[in-house]
């Protein structure tokens, strides 16, 4: 699996669904394919939408790590 | 595009709660009138009040597949659901011990198991279901281990339709000794349902779903099954259920049931199917095609026929049912900023379906292929309004 060459931080912790996955959407725009996109999110819809939305877009979710008060999703662009 | 059909907007919240089929305002009204008296007393009105009582019943048990004496009636799907759950954990304390649930399940189901669980008696379990909301059946084996258990899988998800493939559960049941129940809220009076044929040991249902009235429902049980009352105070419904039972509403319930005939492919209901199902599917089709960033829940086969739901990437579902709520569609939404307690579907979190930007469209025969696409040019609309509102263009993003 290809490393993921950078990554850029997203901090959309307090916002609600779907805010989350907006940041990730327009963050994904900004970064070249082969770059890393890590959204941090404290929103219940969030865990389950994120993975969905790499799904429609195919995009590919990388990992998700539990924080305590919040996840980590690293998403990585692939097209 | 075609200009819209005229008339007034078919309602699409039909499996909350489905408009009053006329012959249950009739059956209602007559017996309210005519059959006034409590059915246990021996007077002569009494008398009369039983009998309809009874052959209601028999009405009930026919259309559903049961004996007569399986049936016991009920405010409505959550209290039959209550009755099998709680009733048959207060019946033997001993057996079943463990009560597994399928996840997409109604939440009056996971409810009371939940509460069940919580006395200590039992443990309560919950078993997966895959992208299109079908229980895993390996899963399912999985936690059957020893001794008995009581399992709960719905005939037809009541947020997605996906018909669950209930003739494997009830063998791996059957293989393991467990009592199955089965919530058939959203296609008892709609699709063939009989207790019997699905091999079940518990059917609820609900009227209020089928157009037979509100607040009247049933629990029909097999030999097989145990239920010890969770209302108690008289004998009535073999001392499953006390209260007064609501003849004017059961009666409704009946007579619908007998006129839809959901068992025979000539009656009511059969004829609804065949044109709701390609409602549907055209439905599905112009949703997929028309709104970019949509998804369309559940399978395409092996569904409730009156039911689509989808979602759309970046809008709120709250803002989806007010802005289609004022171009004249009443819809549901399972988005969490939608949901009374502020937690997405947990039908949806199961199946790993996007939670938010959720519509949930149910209809009846009002609603045909003219008003399906005069819904989609509306949603298509609004949702590229409120995706503008955020500054992402029809071409979307990422």
């Amino acid at each position: 699996m290809a490393v993921v060459s950078a990554v850029t931080i997203v901090d959309s912790r307090g916002r609600p669904c779907p805010l989350p996955v907006i940041d990730l959407a327009r963050a994904i725009t900004a970064v070249e394919v082969g770059e890393g996109v890590r959204v941090l999110s404290d929103d219940l819809g969030a865990d389950v939408d994120i993975p969905a939305w790499c799904r429609m877009r195919g995009q590919e979710l990388r990992e998700v790590t539990d924080e305590g008060d919040h996840r980590a999703f690293l998403v990585m662009r692939v097209r | 595009m075609s200009p819209p059909p005229a008339g007034p907007r078919p309602h699409l919240d039909i499996a909350s709660a489905a408009p009053w089929h006329p012959r249950a305002l009739v059956a209602l009204t007559q017996v309210a009138e005519g059959f006034p008296a409590d059915p246990t007393r021996l007077h002569r009105a009494g008398r009369d009040a039983s009998d309809l009582l009874e052959r209601a019943r028999g009405a009930v048990a026919e259309e559903l597949g049961g004996r007569p004496d399986a049936v016991t009636f009920t405010s409505g799907a959550t209290e039959a659901i209550h009755l099998a759950i709680r009733g048959t954990a207060a019946a033997d304390a001993t057996r079943p011990r463990r009560i597994v649930s399928c996840a997409v399940e109604h939440s009056a189901v996971l409810s009371a198991a939940d509460a069940v669980a919580a006395t200590g008696s039992h443990e309560h379990v919950r078993v997966g279901v895959d992208a299109d909301g079908r229980i895993r059946l390996d899963e399912l084996e999985e936690v059957f281990g020893d001794g008995a258990v009581l399992v709960n899988v719905q005939h037809a998800n009541h947020e997605v339709g996906t018909v669950q493939p209930l003739a494997d559960v009830a063998r791996l049941c059957r293989e393991a000794d467990a009592l199955l129940h089965v919530d058939a809220a959203q296609t008892a009076g709609r699709l063939p349902v009989s207790l019997e044929r699905l091999d079940a040991d518990y059917l609820s249902v609900s009227a209020a779903k089928f157009g037979g009235g509100r607040g009247v429902g049933a629990l029909l049980t097999s030999p097989r099954a145990r239920v010890q009352g969770i209302l108690t105070g008289d004998e009535r419904e073999r001392r499953r259920r006390a209260g007064l039972q609501n003849l004017p509403g059961i009666a409704a319930m009946a007579e619908v049931l007998a006129t839809l005939r959901p068992r025979n492919p000539a009656g009511e209901a059969g004829g609804e199917v065949s044109r709701a199902d390609a409602v549907r599917r055209h439905l599905r089709r112009r949703l997929a095609e028309s709104v970019p960033d949509l998804e369309v829940h559940g399978p395409d086969d092996d569904t409730l026929p009156h039911l689509v739901a989808c979602s759309a990437l970046y809008v709120e579902g709250q803002a989806l049912v007010t802005a289609l709520d004022a171009a004249g569609w009443a819809v549901h939404s399972g988005s969490s900023c939608a949901t009374t307690s502020g937690e997405p579907s947990h039908v949806l979190v199961a199946m790993g379906a996007l939670t938010h930007g959720h519509v949930r469209v149910s209809f009846d025969h009002r609603f045909g292929t003219d008003h399906a696409d005069a819904f989609v040019d509306d949603l298509a609309r609004v949702v590229s309004e409120q995706r503008a509102r955020l500054g992402i263009e029809p071409g979307g993003l990422g």
